[in-house]
């Protein structure tokens, strides 16, 4: 409960996200592998959510049964939520800088089975606004006020699951149920609307009956202002359309090199040096 | 002419109305059960049970991706989810939600695939589930499981609720022989001997169990006495029941309402090609799809008989 007592400042929060970046990039460049510009989209969202007061957790109890829960359903981005947890106190820093390696729980995508505070397993893309569905609804069963936030890539939107879940979240008028989407813009192999262009998120999800924002989610106070909106909605689900940069932090670092992306790739240590230094 | 009449059996409810009833009776027992449908409810007859507790029945609509995931998560807060659809529609429409959402993270949740095989009949082979088994046995850590008839579908309704991990429980569709009474004993994992014999051993489930206990009945008349095993768990399976049998029995023949590959032939064939091996023959769909028809039929033409059974023992006797 310890986040929700200890709500940082946005000026404590801009410091906290630097230290979530400079995680991301040393852990990614030291696994050799990984997606850290997708982490670095979603870093505001993550941020607000655990440090901001938004949610309700314990890192020392994570079975705690009225916690509130965090999915990752684009798990490739799970760096950004390792930092946060091992910021949150549920490891240590120096347990994610084993990431990737044989032997250690933080694997590529989230894997509950093996990390307690982790709350969904994902990597196959589109299943964790339904997983989200599933604990809100047993959060209403079991009367324990615990809320769910999904975050969701817009590159996975494509995946025809989240529209069944966009509807059935609406059936069960799923008030204590946050989804997020990180709309970073790209893609694996290029830009989200060349790709599968879905047109206006907000439009789509509001059709649903969903409650919608859409805001600079790399923008600290905005995401906070849209966190605390939404908090207020209680009679249908919720949906931030975030729009974000892949990279953010670092981007005058990560176009240097030439490539506006930079997608499933970790920074070389020469770079991962100059972004270090460029987040100072 | 049904399946068990040869020796005698009387036709008693379908496997979907027991589960359905048992689900019921559980549902007052354990409050953590709660259903999640993709609207067939009236069919896999967990409508039961969400007339009984109408709060913990979840119909998320025609959408079995969504539906499967949501089980998952229900699971993740302490809840029992049972979610019940079509074989086909389950196991084939959300294998990768099956994947992920509960082998994988080995989530508390029991999947009902009613429907199964081609006794379902006149629908027609885009809704007979014939590769059910095979998918749910390539999932780690997935337990599998066939029944043969009311009673035992109800008991292994209660095991698998009891059971804490992911199981898939198949089910089919019309009114099947009575092998059990509510004297006998389900336990997961454990093969029934239902009909002892020592020159060959017939291993099936689901309604094969009726045929093979028919074949046997016709083969004692010609004196070869058949041992009948009731493999109602695929996964687990029952590896002294099928060692003991082909160290005891000079043939195995496998019989199964499921397509020819990854099913309880492959299963047993595994256990057997490592001690003991004995000849074995098969009794299943084959490598096809089958069609419209009505069931007693469709049983016959892909030889779903115990006069196939009978032909593949003495291929192998």
């Amino acid at each position: 409960m310890a986040a929700q007592a200890n709500a940082l400042s946005i000026e404590e929060l801009k410091e906290k996200g630097k230290v979530l970046r400079r995680l991301i990039i040393r852990m990614t460049t030291e696994a050799g592998s990984g997606h850290p510009s997708s982490s670095l989209s979603a870093v505001e969202v993550v941020n607000a959510l655990w440090f901001g007061g938004f949610m309700k957790y314990d890192a020392q109890n994570p079975t705690w049964a009225a916690r509130d829960r965090f999915i990752l359903s684009k798990g490739h981005a799970v760096p950004v939520l390792y930092a946060a947890m091992a910021e949150a106190g549920y490891f240590s820093v120096d347990d994610v800088m084993t990431l990737r390696k044989l032997g250690s729980p933080f694997e590529g995508h989230p894997n509950m089975k093996r990390l307690p505070g982790i709350e969904a397993s994902t990597g196959s893309l589109g299943q964790g606004l339904s997983l989200g569905i599933g604990q809100a609804l047993g959060a209403r069963l079991n009367k324990n006020g615990a809320n769910v936030f999904v975050v969701i890539g817009d590159g996975e939107m494509g995946e025809g699951q989240v529209w069944e879940a966009l509807a059935g979240a609406e059936k069960y008028k799923l008030g204590n149920l946050t989804a997020i989407i990180d709309q970073n813009g790209y893609q694996q192999t290029g830009a989200t609307k060349d790709v599968l262009d879905l047109g206006s998120f907000e439009e789509k999800i509001a059709a649903f009956g969903w409650h919608t924002q859409t805001i600079n989610g790399n923008c600290q106070e905005s995401v906070v202002a849209a966190l605390e909106t939404a908090s207020k909605i209680t009679d249908r689900p919720k949906a931030i359309i975030s729009q974000t940069k892949k990279g953010y932090g670092i981007l005058p670092v990560l176009e240097a090199t030439g490539d506006s992306n930079f997608h499933g790739k970790p920074l070389s240590p020469e770079l991962a040096e100059k972004a270090l230094a460029y987040l100072g | 002419m049904y399946l068990g009449e040869m020796s005698g059996l009387k036709i008693g409810q379908a496997t979907r109305d027991a589960f359905g009833d048992a689900l019921k009776e559980l549902g007052e027992k354990y409050p953590e059960i709660v259903t999640v449908d993709g609207d067939v409810g009236n069919s896999t007859r967990t409508e039961v049970f969400a007339k009984a507790f109408p709060e913990r029945a979840f119909n998320m609509g025609i959408a079995e991706s969504n539906m499967v995931s949501v089980a998952g998560g229900l699971a993740s807060t302490g809840k029992i989810p049972v979610v019940a659809s079509f074989a086909a529609f389950l196991l084939c429409n959300a294998y990768d939600q099956i994947r992920m959402s509960i082998a994988f993270p080995g989530m508390n949740v029991k999947l009902v695939g009613t429907h199964a095989g081609i006794s379902i009949g006149e629908d027609g082979p885009s809704q007979m589930g014939i590769e059910d088994v095979s998918l749910a046995c390539s999932l780690p850590g997935m337990v599998v499981i066939v029944t043969a008839d009311a009673v035992s579908t109800k008991a292994a309704t209660a095991a698998m609720i009891e059971y804490e991990g992911p199981v898939y429980l198949r089910l089919g569709r019309p009114n099947v022989a009575e092998i059990y009474t509510t004297e006998d004993t389900f336990e997961i994992g454990k093969a029934n001997t239902v009909r002892e014999g020592d020159d060959v051993t017939i291993i099936a489930n689901g309604l094969m169990v009726a045929g093979a206990l028919d074949a046997a009945t016709k083969l004692a008349e010609e004196g070869i006495s058949a041992r009948v095993i009731d493999m109602h768990t695929v996964k687990p399976i029952d590896v002294d029941a099928i060692q003991k049998a082909a160290r005891e029995t000079s043939a195995i023949v496998v019989a199964e309402e499921h397509m020819s590959h990854g099913g309880l032939g492959s299963a047993v064939s595994m256990v057997v090609s490592q001690a003991n091996p004995v000849p074995m023959a098969y009794v299943n769909v084959g490598d096809c799809f089958a069609e419209s028809g009505d069931p007693q039929g469709l049983l016959d033409k892909y030889g779903l008989t115990a006069a196939a059974i009978i032909e593949a023992v003495k291929k192998v006797k």
